[in-house]
């Protein structure tokens, strides 16, 4: 299963990034094959839209799940019809590393 | 001639009450019909889209037997506009079962609902678009100390159930049940001498 987490740099180390659609990277990591794919995010500067684009690059990715600290209310309906998952954690201190050895358990 | 010149103003700067979206609370298993034998001239390549907003009004009155009033709540839309979507997909589907036309189900401005947990474990919340399948543990600490996370608005079944049949004031607030045959506009609150509306309704939802 593919889990897309947000990320606010392009290593292990960096701490999950609180917005969904403007965050600076998107982690995308494989739990069956363990691989795992640092993309940064084009829409970070977008004035508007970067929430529903940034869906698009997820899903293009066939994710099933997102960990983010907060989802915009355009972002809800979006996942929902495309049945994916979406797990908010407002934890900002939590490492990239950390949130996939959770995953790992 | 002056009043239909301020009306024409009001009405190009005035814009009108935003569209309101339906909710729906899970998507067709199929995307949709193919008659199959046309005894006329082979097949028939026309077809019908029905709209989601549509399947979901003839899902909630005709499979699971609700009248429009309960429908429309769970909609989140007024009565009224919930009986004409539920005329249209009547419509729609009549005329695809007499001209002998595919119907496709897509498009609608529509939202999916889905229901909130919170873990207890590792503080996050998630939701559950696969509402068929239960959620047997957190997805991100497989914990299974996680509850249900209710939102204040949420209007749960046995509200629905409650608020079916009762007309409420929109300035006092003041409750009678609601008598069939006599619509709710009709009643006139007797604290305050105010029309009565059904409870429930979207735009009176905070009572």
């Amino acid at each position: 299963m593919k889990v897309a987490i947000t990320s606010t740099g392009n290593n292990l180390e960096s701490k999950l990034d609180q917005r969904f659609g403007r965050c600076l990277f998107f982690v995308i990591y494989d739990s069956e094959t363990k691989g795992m794919e640092f993309i940064p995010n084009p829409n970070k500067d977008a004035e508007e839209g970067a929430g529903p684009a940034s869906v698009q690059l997820v899903a293009s990715r066939n994710v099933q799940r997102i960990i983010s600290g907060e989802f915009g209310i355009k972002i809800k309906s979006l996942l929902d019809s495309l049945k994916i998952q979406m797990i908010v954690l407002k934890e900002p201190d939590k490492s990239i590393r950390e949130l996939i050895d959770m995953l790992n358990q | 001639m002056f009043i239909i010149f301020v009306v024409n103003i009001c009405s190009y700067f005035m814009s009108p009450r935003p569209f309101r979206l339906r909710k729906i609370s899970n998507p067709p298993v199929i995307s949709g019909f193919k008659p199959y034998g046309n005894k006329k001239n082979g097949s028939n390549t026309e077809s019908i889209f029905l709209n989601l907003e549509e399947y979901e009004a003839l899902r909630l009155c005709d499979y699971e037997m609700l009248n429009h009033h309960q429908a429309a709540v769970l909609m989140e839309v007024s009565r009224p506009t919930l009986t004409r979507i539920y005329a249209r997909a009547r419509q729609k589907i009549a005329e695809a079962l007499v001209k002998g036309k595919q119907i496709i189900i897509e498009g609608g401005k529509v939202f999916f609902d889905s229901e909130w947990f919170s873990c207890k474990e590792c503080g996050c919340y998630f939701n559950n678009p696969e509402k068929q399948e239960e959620i047997k543990e957190c997805p991100l600490c497989r914990s299974n100390n996680f509850s249900n996370y209710e939102q204040k608005d949420d209007e749960s079944e046995e509200s629905l159930m409650r608020c079916n049949n009762i007309c409420i004031c929109p300035a006092c607030g003041f409750e009678q049940s609601h008598q069939f045959g006599h619509p709710c506009k009709d009643e006139i609150c007797p604290r305050c001498d105010k029309k009565m509306v059904r409870k429930g309704i979207p735009h009176i939802r905070s009572l």
